[in-house]
């Protein structure tokens, strides 16, 4: 059947071929876009949240080995990117903020300031892992260390390639959501009517910033 | 030509960058088909190799491979993401009055992950295949030659597509609900499929980070699981079934959905005890997460946690039974119209009492340390998997078939296919009750030759449980081309998704309608739809 009304809805649905937005305006959709990230965050918590389970049974289990392999660690480097992460994160918010009123050339400067310090991290994370790579400090397997002779060391080091590792590919996916806020910037796609994306970018940049908050002190002093 | 959701856009091309959730699930539930169609021939198979002991059509390694497909393909490509993948994202929408889930096109990429990991999977086969069993225990699946690395990464591909369709579906549910329909009046299958969200967005993230560090065994030696380089092998167990056990309640939960919309529609009756229902399926999410342990009764687990387990374990019990009995006191005095959806409602409560059961059983200490590996706990499970969650998937295909393609299925069909599904699947699994008790150990390619007459009975069961599902891909796939037209709301229904035209029109409503009461209102003079249009 084909009524006058029905075939109108067909033909301006199918000319503007988009598919309506679910919601009832612009606040419905930015209050759903948050709550599903933050249930997007809780998984992330839940999926590091494994890596501490197992990092706190070998611990418990081997804590002599944990305070002997830590000290193995460069502390003074881990240290410089915990300052470095917590400073990005202070950019990112700056730069939400300018965003949210409306400041472009200030959003561009604070994301571009993130984008820096999330380079340095990776940087100094470069340094640290080829260090290790050099002296044997390597997974289980591969451990080929002299002086740490203790037996079950190369666990520690399967947790912190690991731990630290699929940190960094967290770091790695921020940069690129980082990078493409900063081109929507500029093409002005944001502006204090529209930042969802660049709210949630930043809510996930604050997550990967704690993560590594809690990995520090966990991998590099307590050990 | 009329303009619903499967004329609205021409071409395949249409379809494969559609954000319609109906459109989505259509292409869910094809997919899910297929791989069912695979898993399927990989039990026909291993019943086949089954039917008599010693080599019967294929050897050892073989039968090694054979069951691992079997098991990961049903339960990662098949049952996890059938009803709510399939019915959940053609429904959900519909019966919240929304045009559509809060993130379109989160969803359609949920589905394309799916694909992807599914694939991923799947190219095992034509590689050395994998013969770890879908547990992957370690040590073994970290030195198989098998490609299980590929096994472990589709897998680990297809927790997204799981975790993503659960976000879509808690935001729409917060988000998303029409006008009145306030949280005391949403229907019962949203109810469940918010519970199953839950496991899927909290449990599936802790098995990703399972499976990938067992990938990293493989690849770089880590040795966390293993206990050759200091790490531990009952610690995977642990963080597996932290998932796995969750994951049976990701497939019986939406299951016991479709049953509490589908009795009081045939029952003619308001369901009795609508929050006692909807809390438990709550109270089911909450103990999954806490009986992981009866997994590891005999894997060197302390006494006392044992114990604890154990109990928890029973407990799963009590929410269950609240909701079997709900079903069956809606029932009571109830004008019940035995049409198909119905008949494999009544299939649902046999099979899934009976699965639920011997899980007590099993749950039991003193007779799981004697039935543990045996086909006593390969029967529990398919009781509840197949018994109960596919069953319940037959009864929403039959219930929401003339919405999702405007067309009635044939009811004579649909009844004689049931009667071979019911019976098939009883032949085919209650001897591995008894096989079981009796001491056959699961997994095994061989057999002692006093288990010949259950096995075969066994095996015979799978060719009627084979005869039953090819029926009905037949007839079902003749309705949906050729069946006679269904109108709006074929079965009386109340709640939302029958106010609006079969199959429904892209934006789901013509106007968004206004919910004004609970959608189980069927009394002796008449039903009462949920929504009006304003
Ligand atoms: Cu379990």
């Amino acid at each position: 059947m084909m009524s006058a009304d029905v075939s109108d809805r067909a033909v301006t649905a199918a000319a503007s071929h988009e598919h309506e937005s679910p919601f009832a305006g612009p606040d419905e959709a930015f209050e759903a876009a948050k709550q599903g990230m933050w249930i997007f965050l809780v998984t992330e918590v839940l999926m590091f949240g494994g890596l501490f389970v197992a990092y706190g049974i070998f611990r418990g289990l081997h804590a002599d080995m944990f305070q002997e392999a830590h000290r193995y660690l460069a502390v003074s480097l881990g240290g410089t990117n915990t300052v470095v992460l917590i400073l990005s994160s202070l950019t990112m918010a700056l730069g939400v903020g300018a965003t949210q009123r409306g400041q472009r050339d200030r959003a561009l400067l604070f994301f571009g300031l993130t984008l820096l310090l999330a380079s340095c991290f990776l940087l100094v994370k470069y340094f640290e892992y080829s260090h290790k790579f050099h002296e044997g400090l390597l997974p289980g397997g591969y451990f080929r260390n002299e002086h740490l002779k203790h037996p079950k060391a190369p666990l520690f080091f399967s947790l912190y390639f690991v731990m630290t590792g699929l940190h960094l590919v967290h770091v790695l996916v921020g940069m690129g959501l980082i990078a493409w806020l900063l081109k929507r910037t500029v093409a002005r796609q944001f502006g204090p009517h529209y930042y969802t994306p660049v709210e949630l970018v930043g809510f996930y940049w604050h997550f990967v910033d704690m993560v590594w908050i809690y990995l520090f002190p966990l991998l590099y002093l307590v050990g | 030509m009329e303009d619903n959701y499967l004329t609205h856009g021409k071409g395949l091309g249409s379809w494969l960058t559609t954000r319609d959730h109906k459109r989505i699930a259509v292409m869910y539930l094809f997919s899910v088909l297929t791989f069912f169609l695979l898993g399927g021939i990989f039990a026909l198979l291993l019943r086949l190799e089954l039917a008599s002991p010693g080599k019967t059509i294929m050897n050892a390694d073989t039968y090694n491979k054979v069951f691992t497909y079997h098991g990961a393909i049903m339960v990662f490509m098949v049952i996890i993401p059938a009803i709510p993948a399939v019915m959940g994202n053609f429904i959900l929408p519909l019966m919240l009055g929304a045009r559509d889930v809060a993130f379109p096109r989160l969803n359609l990429a949920s589905y394309y992950i799916y694909l992807a990991g599914a694939l991923v999977a799947a190219s095992a086969l034509f590689l050395r295949g994998a013969d770890t069993g879908w547990t992957f225990y370690t040590p073994y699946s970290i030195r198989t030659n098998t490609t299980a690395t590929i096994v472990l990464a589709g897998a680990f591909i297809m927790g997204f597509s799981s975790v993503l369709t659960g976000l879509n579906f808690i935001v729409s549910i917060h988000k998303l609900r029409a006008p009145g329909l306030s949280w005391s009046r949403l229907p019962l299958f949203l109810w469940s499929l918010y519970a199953t969200s839950i496991i899927q967005v909290l449990a599936t993230p802790v098995l990703a980070i399972t499976l990938l560090l067992l990938i990293f065994e493989r690849l770089f030696r880590t040795g966390i699981f293993d206990p050759a380089l200091g790490g531990d092998p009952v610690l995977f167990q642990h963080f597996f079934w932290f998932y796995s056990h969750p994951a049976v309640y990701i497939m019986i939960l939406p299951a016991m959905g479709v049953v509490s919309e589908v009795i009081p529609v045939f029952s003619r009756k308001p369901i009795f005890g609508y929050k006692a229902i909807a809390y438990s399926s709550f109270g089911i999410a909450l103990v999954a997460f806490l009986v992981w342990g009866h997994h590891l009764f005999v894997s060197g687990q302390s006494e006392l946690a044992n114990f604890v387990f154990s109990l928890l374990t029973m407990l799963v019990a009590v929410p269950t039974g609240v909701k079997v009995f709900s079903w069956v006191a809606t029932m009571y005095k109830g004008k019940i119209r035995l049409k198909t959806p119905m008949l494999y409602a009544f299939g649902f409560l046999q099979l899934f009492t009976i699965g639920g059961l011997t899980g007590v059983f099993l749950a039991t200490l003193a007779i799981n340390v004697h039935v543990t590996d045996t086909y006593f706990v390969v029967a529990h499970f398919h009781y509840v998997m197949v018994g109960g969650a596919i069953m319940s998937l037959m009864a929403g295909l039959h219930y929401w078939f003339p919405k999702f393609w405007g067309r009635m299925y044939p009811e004579r069909s649909g009844r004689i296919t049931f009667a071979l599904l019911i019976s098939g699947f009883n032949l085919t699994f209650f001897p591995q009750f008894i096989l079981g008790s009796r001491g056959m150990p699961r997994r095994y390619w061989d057999y002692l030759p006093e288990f010949t007459v259950l096995n075969r009975v066994s095996t015979v069961g799978s060719w009627l449980l084979a005869a039953g599902f090819f029926y009905a891909a037949f007839y079902l796939y003749r309705a949906m081309r050729h069946g006679e037209r269904a109108p709006a709301n074929p079965w009386e229904a109340n709640t939302l998704e029958w106010q609006t035209p079969s199959p429904p029109p892209h934006d789901n409503f013509p106007e968004i309608p206004v919910v004004t009461t609970w959608p189980y209102e069927y009394r002796e003079k008449g039903f009462f739809p949920q929504g009006m249009v304003p």
